[in-house]
């Protein structure tokens, strides 16, 4: 049935009359069709209940004519009853359905990061300059063993005896966090490959497989994952990579699959993820071949196999309640590397209430999958990667301080590209040609520039964690990794604290 | 609780060199002959990966008792060996294959034919659950039952159509989200199929069931739609090679193609290429 | 030190574990070594990660077979432990025979604790004469595994025993010499791969509850619901494993509430609404009222289970078969398993081998079989 809807715009366009020369850039600018040109008048006019706030049209408008503001009217103001639940509640009147959104997790929760504080060096030892002297950011990622075993010959050369696990070098502690091609456009993808392999770091392929195109060039920097999907999964694909990661889930989403509606499996990502065109692209719940923690096992195994035990196996999750035992599980079951998505983690699209209510601040989770691992003796048998909301290089030291390997960046990584964080990603109309299929949108986003972008972020803040680490008398980030002694929480409770492992401030 | 304790990996811990095992194999021109007594799972692989870099094209397995994985660590593009098992194969045989042969001269477990790309599996008995999960490609012959979730989540892509055809019955689940592919469920030693939930969020692929099969025992996704020449021709043609590979092997030597084709056929399709297009708003 | 958390706590970790389970029973009763289960698990040794093994073992004590006999470990070497159960055994009850469990000091096991076994008759006074013997023994093995620090009671029942340890499995058969010293017709055994609270001996399974015993393979996620449940009857989960809270129903539907097997499969795996809407009128309502009333007791998320105890085995999964189960026979012999190759490395040549559907129990009787399909229609 057709009904008026009740609901009030999110934004307010305001065109400066002045200014504004009606030459109609907006109007080609805006995907979701806010802004028309009236023949009649000759004059630009907006559906402002249609904007999502991305402010493209702003940036890209040449007479600086345009300003997209929240809508200023509200409903009378409660504290309990608050304008989303209201929204929300007449959105669904009106449909019937789950709503669905994207991004990470927008409500107001604690942000640990925010209450831990670093530390530097005051007298006792010296800082240092990280302009001039070395400061090591080089990180290796898998497993190691107890100890070396060595031979020395007559020579007094030495021959390493213990055989290691296959390991993966990255020259920052940062990657980029696994998005599929088909939840990024193809350039979105290209550009993170690119910046990744020029810094010397992997970026992550998501499910959707890697396009063939792709596979010689970036082989050596690319985490392939695997699935419940399966998307573009088969033998070649294992085997041109670095690392291979299960993904059991997802801070956004934890605990439920997805799908990349069929309007999006256009040829080339049909031709990826090697289904046909225009089919729903579901990703179920769980990997149907993992029910319990020695299924796990048996998939890591296989992949081991089909790679001939040459690549590391990382198995990434949500971070969920009982997330320590689980890493424990993961370990023991063969995982090479551990990657935990805290619940601020971003996705191409996932049902509001499961973005909103499932999962757990990745701060606790981390800190306390690290002493876990340190408790049972096993925290050296892998590595850990976190994600889920890494803002910014603060936040990549507090993360590496508490016991953090490296971190996936995924959400800062597509803002570098160019996304303003609308939440729309689920529309497939992304502005900024991020999170999009349609070729026109997607030409925004050119793969050099892109890569441009994402590289200099990568460097921005691989120079920022030196500038902290020098401050500490730290020349090497393998010293930080753990080190929480550096760090110290303000506002925090009892429990927090222990929970982080850190102490008070002034403590 | 602090308690450190040895972190031991069942998988690995027990595997021995090459050299200390290489008398498990028996070479004789191209064959070769594996003893797989007492081998762990990997170190069946490595020698039957060992052998395939010598050469052989035929790999004859005795004695299999659990072990994983055969034929997934044989990545080797363009080359196509033959397996042949007897005993018990362990699970996710076959899984990721990428173009060979395997038979199985008895029953195989859970996950036969995981995520494999091209080739083919015969099993001369019955298989576990997950046989043919996300399978993309080649072709899997059970001569009985299989368990749950049979063929979910299985895919095609243009040519690449994978094929599954069972001669027994199924449990629950089967082809649970299926994108592609062919299922053939021959029912020839049960009165009336007790799987429910077929074909549940289908959204490729068709399924066809021989006999007796009621309706709530389809999931809302598929329909049910007229056999046509052109089914029959294909199902036909899979009835062929699946008495082909079975007849005189625990099939009735007798068993002729008519005779399996004169049975009721129930051919499901999905409903939809989005079954789930309806239930969210943005 | 054990760790034990206030039992009322309910904010307590639950144990997340996964694993290989077996089963094997001679229906005819003819008792037979442990050989034939040690093998079985060992080809399943990736399944479990070496860090928990067990066995309960029916039929292993003839010659005592009127007293229950209890298999208590001690973690502690102070002997005021050992002396401050045996004053309360000997207290509560007449023990006619008490002795250390024979162990095999060259086993590759880890820091094993002390192990005792102590045939005993209940002694009741005042109050306790009211109560069942079954339910003193309960109530006087709980008091021992609540109240006294290190000391643990793992094995309840008459004329049988569990068996278990931080190990693989044929490492703690091993250490128990279970090949070599006991007989017994029904053979239950377990690996274990827990991610939880790896070090304690008694942490592993079997579990045991007089002399029923329980087995598991998987995770269930109803576990908070089915143990507040179980605890307003009286039954505190000290350990916190699935396992646990299943052997607690298990003894409340069945030794307790008198329910056969069949309905309690059906209550721990009741079929979908859906299939019972489909049903006739009377079975409807039965399968309604089920589900109604011992709604709580739904087991729900994957598992396998095997429960033992005298004179029968039992095989069930829950109802959408997440975990694996294979059963096969062999003239008496009857075998359940997480994998057929386990059953076909001890017993090559099966008569039959089938999976079950999910929620439909494989259960052996002393010379009586019933088969799932008799249950069902
Ligand atoms: S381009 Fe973005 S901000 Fe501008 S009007 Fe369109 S939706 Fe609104
Ligand atoms: S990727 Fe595009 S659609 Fe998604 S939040 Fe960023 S700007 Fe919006």
């Amino acid at each position: 049935m057709k009904m008026k809807s009740h609901l009030l715009p999110e934004f307010m366009i305001e065109r400066d009359e002045e200014r504004c020369d009606n030459c109609k850039v907006c109007v080609k600018q805006c995907p979701f069709g806010v802004h028309y040109y009236d023949e009649e008048t000759g004059k630009v006019y907006s559906k402002e209940e249609l904007c999502v706030g991305c402010q493209r049209c702003v940036v890209y408008c040449p007479r600086n004519a345009l300003k997209v503001i929240p809508y200023p009217g509200h409903y009378r103001p409660n504290d309990y009853w608050h304008e989303e639940y209201i929204r929300d509640i007449k959105k669904q009147a009106e449909t019937g359905g789950i709503i669905l959104t994207s991004c990470g997790s927008a409500r107001r929760a604690k942000v640990y990061w925010d209450h831990i504080l670093l530390n530097a060096s005051q007298v006792t030892n010296p800082s240092i300059d990280p302009l001039r002297e070395p400061m090591e950011l080089r990180t290796f990622l898998g497993r190691k063993p107890d100890r070396l075993e060595i031979e020395l010959d007559e020579n007094g050369d030495v021959e390493i005896k213990t055989e290691l696990s296959p390991n993966l070098m990255i020259e920052t502690p940062i990657l980029f966090a696994g998005m599929s091609y088909g939840a990024i456009s193809y350039n979105a993808f290209k550009s993170l490959a690119m910046a990744a392999k020029r810094f010397g770091t992997l970026f992550n392929t998501g499910e959707g497989g890697m396009p063939k195109d792709m596979r010689e060039e970036f082989k050596d920097c690319a985490i392939v994952q695997c699935a419940s999907g399966r998307f573009g999964v088969d033998p070649e694909y294992f085997n041109y990579s670095a690392a291979i990661e299960i993904k059991i889930g997802q801070g956004a989403k934890p605990g439920i699959g997805g799908h990349l509606p069929g309007e999006k499996v256009t040829a080339t990502i049909s031709s990826t993820r090697m289904i046909p065109e225009g089919t729903d692209a579901i990703s179920p719940a769980p990997h149907h071949d993992i029910y319990s923690i020695e299924d796990l096992s048996m998939l890591i195994y296989a992949l081991k196999e089909v790679t001939n035990y040459e690549k590391p196996v990382c198995v990434k999750i949500a971070a969920v309640h009982n997330v320590a035992a689980i890493a424990s599980g993961m370990v023991r079951a063969g995982a090479d590397i551990i990657a935990i998505d805290g619940f601020r983690g971003g996705t191409g699209a996932t049902p509001k209430i499961m973005r909103e209510h499932v999962g757990i601040p990745v701060e606790l989770a981390l800190a306390a999958v690290d002493q876990r691992l340190r408790e049972e003796g096993i925290r050296n048998k892998c590595s850990i990667i976190v994600g889920g909301g890494i803002r910014c290089a603060a936040d990549v030291v507090k993360a590496i301080a508490l016991g953090a390997d490296a971190v996936y960046i995924g959400t800062a990584a597509l803002i570098a590209l160019g996304c303003t964080m609308c939440q729309r990603c689920h529309t497939g109309k992304c502005a900024w040609g991020i999170c999009t299929q349609d070729p026109e949108l997607s030409k925004r986003l050119n793969p050099k520039v892109g890569a441009e972008r994402a590289y200099n972020l990568l460097r921005a803040w691989s120079l920022e964690i030196k500038d902290v680490l020098g401050g500490m008398g730290i020349n090497a980030i393998e010293s930080l990794r753990g080190n929480r002694d550096h760090l110290r929480g303000i506002g925090l409770e009892e429990w927090e604290l222990k929970v982080l492992g850190i102490k008070g401030a002034g403590e | 609780m602090g308690m450190v304790v040895r972190l031991r990996d069942p998988f690995m811990d027990w595997v021995r060199r090459i050299d200390e095992i290489i008398n498990a194999v028996n070479f004789e021109g191209n064959t070769a002959k594996i003893d797989a007594t007492g081998l762990t799972h990997k170190e069946l692989n490595d020698l039957i990966r060992l052998c395939v870099e010598k050469g052989a094209d035929k790999i004859i397995l005795k004695n299999v008792c659990g072990q994983r994985y055969i034929g997934t660590r044989l990545y080797f593009p363009g080359k196509r060996v033959e397996i042949e098992i007897y005993g018990t194969p362990g699970n996710d045989l076959g899984m990721f294959m990428n173009g060979h042969r395997i038979v199985v001269h008895g029953n195989a477990q859970d996950g036969v034919g995981n995520t494999m790309n091209e080739g083919e599996i015969v099993v001369e008995g019955r298989a576990g659950d997950v046989v043919a999960m996300s399978m993309r490609g080649g072709r899997i012959f059970i001569r009985d039952d299989v368990g749950y979730r049979t063929a979910i989540h299985m895919k095609e892509y243009r040519e690449k159509v994978p094929v599954l055809v069972i001669g027994g019955s199924s449990q629950d689940f089967l082809g649970e989200y299926m994108a592609g592919g062919v299922v053939l469920l021959l029912g020839l030693n049960s009165k009336k199929h007790r799987a429910n939930y077929i074909g549940t969020g289908m959204h490729g692929g068709v399924i066809y069931i021989r006999g007796k099969v009621e309706p709530y025992q389809f999931g809302k996704e598929v329909g049910i739609v007229e056999m046509e020449e052109e089914d029959y021709r294909r199902v036909e043609g899979l009835v062929e090679d699946y008495l082909k590979f079975f007849r005189g092997k625990g099939v009735d030597e007798k068993l002729e193609v008519d005779e399996v084709m004169g049975e009721k056929f129930t051919k499901l399709v999905p409903v939809s290429k989005r079954p789930y297009g309806r239930i969210y708003t943005y | 030190m054990i760790n034990r958390v206030s039992v009322t706590d309910g904010r307590v970790t639950k144990e997340i574990q996964a694993c290989a389970v077996f089963g094997v029973m001679d229906r005819s009763g003819r008792r037979f070594d442990g050989k034939m289960i040690i093998e079985a698990m060992k080809n399943m040794r990736v399944r479990g990660n070496g860090l928990g093994g067990g066995f309960a073992v029916y039929g292993i004590y003839p010659e005592y077979k009127d007293y229950y006999a209890l298999h208590v470990m001690f973690q502690d070497d102070d002997p005021d432990l050992k002396q401050e159960v045996d004053e309360f055994l000997y207290r509560n009850f007449d023990v006619v025979h008490d002795e250390e469990i024979p162990t095999n000091e060259e086993a590759n096991v880890v820091d094993p604790p002390l192990f005792w076994r102590y045939f005993v008759m209940p002694q009741k006074k005042g109050e306790d004469k009211k109560l069942s013997d079954d339910d003193y023994v309960v109530k006087k093995v709980m008091y021992i595994n609540t109240c006294i620090d290190n000391a643990y009671v793992f094995s309840s029942g008459k004329n049988m025993g569990v068996f278990k340890g931080v190990g693989f499995p044929e490492e703690i058969a091993d250490f128990f010499m279970l090949e070599s010293e006991y007989k017994g017709y029904i053979w239950t055994a377990h690996s274990r791969f827990p991610t939880n609270t790896p070090g304690w001996w008694g942490g592993a399974h079997p579990f045991c509850i007089l002399d029923w015993t329980v087995v598991h393979n998987g995770e269930i996620s109803s576990y908070g619901t089915n143990r507040r449940y179980l605890e307003m009857y009286g039954y505190y989960c000290t350990l916190y494993t699935d396992t646990e809270v299943i052997a607690y129903a298990v003894d409340l539907l069945m030794r307790k509430q008198g329910l056969p097997i069949e309905v309690v499969a059906k209550i721990f795996a009741p079929p979908m609404w859906d299939q019972i809407d489909r049903m006739d009128e009377k079975k409807r309502k039965f399968y309604t009222t089920l589900r109604m009333v011992y709604a709580p007791l739904l087991i729900n998320g994957p598992f396998t289970v095997i429960i033992a105890h005298h004179g029968e085995m039992i095989g069930l999964t829950d109802r959408i078969r997440l975990r694996p189960i294979t059963a096969g026979e062999k003239g008496d012999m009857l075998f359940v398993s997480s994998e057929e190759a386990a059953i076909r490395a001890v017993c090559p040549d099966l008569d039959r081998v089938w999976t079950p559907h999910g929620g439909e129990p494989v259960i052996g009787r002393l010379n009586d079989v019933k088969r799932v399909e008799k249950v069902v229609e």
